[in-house]
């Protein structure tokens, strides 16, 4: 499963990382990072964090 | 089997698949009196205000699980029946369920003032929306009534397109009742930096203007004029159309920790601004609380529940366990809240300086029952995760 998030929405408010804390990280300036490419084991905690996006910038594929 | 879901914002949206997921496969009927499919709100006083609206962009994604939902839109319910299952709407149209969701938010409330009614905008819908930033954009002056984070969230976008902007509220500081004395002041600072102008502790006594408002005239007795006036006091729950039922709908729709109205004559649960529910994360007394993250929240515990009670089940009774949170977005400042910082009788700095980045802890006691920070995402993980340990 594939995930991209819109960077130029992405405000790094972090709520994405309380949902799936192993796909979503922020660094230490408090910028998102995350994992592109994830099983689909992880379907249901990466579609929560897609939810809860307030800029609603994560996509999954 | 029908379903039918009132209201048509992300409340809506999450009650709807989480009743699919949740194994329910009758139907679902969604009702809005909107002219659109659920929207994403909080860019209308931010990004969308400032840079343009696109209706298409703000959609939230709808999940290929709700292809065969039914949706009505552009009509509002007028009365319903629980005792005969039987809603109706404003067009006639009577739709008959088996199962009830009640998701229809809240309106802006209007002041009551003297004065012409015209030229008073109010900030909710992408049409309202629209009409402001078709406003601004050939205006050159804003007067805000109302200092909460709408208020001055559109003080802040306005500021950003270039407008002279005036704040007067009733209250004494603008967002106080969320954030307590020290922190509102604060934001009230930073906002006087950019150059915005308060009236605070005043109250409205009229709009002034021939057809149209173009001022007000203050309790101190002072008047103030602007090309464009936004009015953001607060909102009041879309209750009216449940009356009739016995239902307690003081300051919105009671329900249980599962979402229900327990005891209603058929499966009934409220979701989203409108729901007043224990959260029991501090103490038991049922909140009705307007942020962002709890439409998805409570949508996805009402649809659970509403499958579970259509399959003839119990729904779960556990502890609602979710973390109230919001955010706002003021010029190049972040703001970001965990808990219920508006229950505390205390709150101290304890991150950061004034001016700087911050937090505010928030306690009630020694209990730390909110947190907010400016500008200090990583470093409210920790609190947040503090406060997540209660649930």
């Amino acid at each position: 499963m594939k995930i991209v998030v819109d960077m130029s929405k992405c405000q790094h408010y972090g709520q994405c990382c309380f949902e799936a804390e192993d796909v979503f990280q922020l660094d230490d300036d408090g910028k998102l990072t995350y994992a592109d490419e994830v099983d689909d084991s992880r379907r249901n905690d990466v579609e929560s964090a897609a939810d809860v996006c307030p800029m609603q910038a994560i996509t999954i594929e | 089997m029908r379903v039918a879901i009132v209201g048509g914002g992300l409340g809506a949206l999450r009650t709807a698949e989480s009743l699919v997921a949740s194994g329910y496969a009758g139907e679902i009927v969604i009702v809005s009196d909107e002219n659109h499919f659920p929207y994403n709100r909080p860019p209308l006083s931010k990004e969308a205000l400032k840079d343009g609206i696109e209706p298409a962009s703000l959609e939230f994604k709808r999940r290929p699980s709700l292809e065969s939902v039914t949706w009505v839109l552009g009509d509002r319910a007028q009365s319903v029946s629980l005792r005969d299952r039987t809603l109706t709407l404003a067009s006639g149209r009577d739709i008959t369920f088996d199962g009830l969701a009640i998701a229809t938010g809240i309106r802006p409330r209007r002041l009551v003032a003297g004065g012409p009614e015209a030229g008073r905008h109010v900030l909710r819908t992408l049409e309202d929306a629209s009409s402001l930033r078709n406003e601004l954009n050939r205006s050159r002056s804003l007067l805000v009534v109302g200092a909460g984070f709408i208020g001055c969230e559109v003080a802040a976008t306005a500021r950003l397109l270039g407008l002279s902007v005036k704040v007067v509220a009733v209250d004494e500081e603008p967002m106080i009742r969320p954030l307590g004395l020290e922190l509102s002041q604060e934001l009230r600072r930073r906002h006087e930096a950019k150059g915005v102008e308060f009236h605070l502790g005043v109250g409205i006594e009229a709009f002034l203007g021939d057809e149209t408002a173009t001022g007000v005239r203050l309790s101190d007795g002072s008047e103030h004029f602007a090309d464009v006036i936004v009015e953001a006091i607060g909102s009041i729950p879309n209750i009216e159309w449940l009356s009739g039922n016995g239902l307690d709908l003081s300051d919105g729709v009671l329900v249980d920790v599962s979402m229900r109205i327990a005891g209603a004559p058929v499966p009934v649960v409220a979701v989203g601004d409108i729901a007043k529910y224990p959260h029991g994360l501090f103490d038991e007394t049922p909140r009705r609380i307007e942020h962002w993250n709890l439409p998805t929240e409570t949508g996805r515990r009402a649809g659970k529940t509403l499958a579970a009670l259509l399959a003839g089940d119990e729904p779960g009774l556990e502890p609602v366990g979710f973390i109230p949170t919001f955010w706002s977005d003021q010029y190049e400042y972040n703001i970001q809240s965990f808990g219920i910082p508006g229950i505390a009788d205390h709150q101290r700095l304890s991150f950061g300086t004034w001016g700087e980045p911050l937090i505010v802890e928030y306690l009630r006691g020694n209990e730390l029952v909110g947190v907010v920070g400016i500008d200090s995402v990583p470093q409210l993980v920790p609190y947040r995760n503090l406060l997540m340990k209660r649930a």
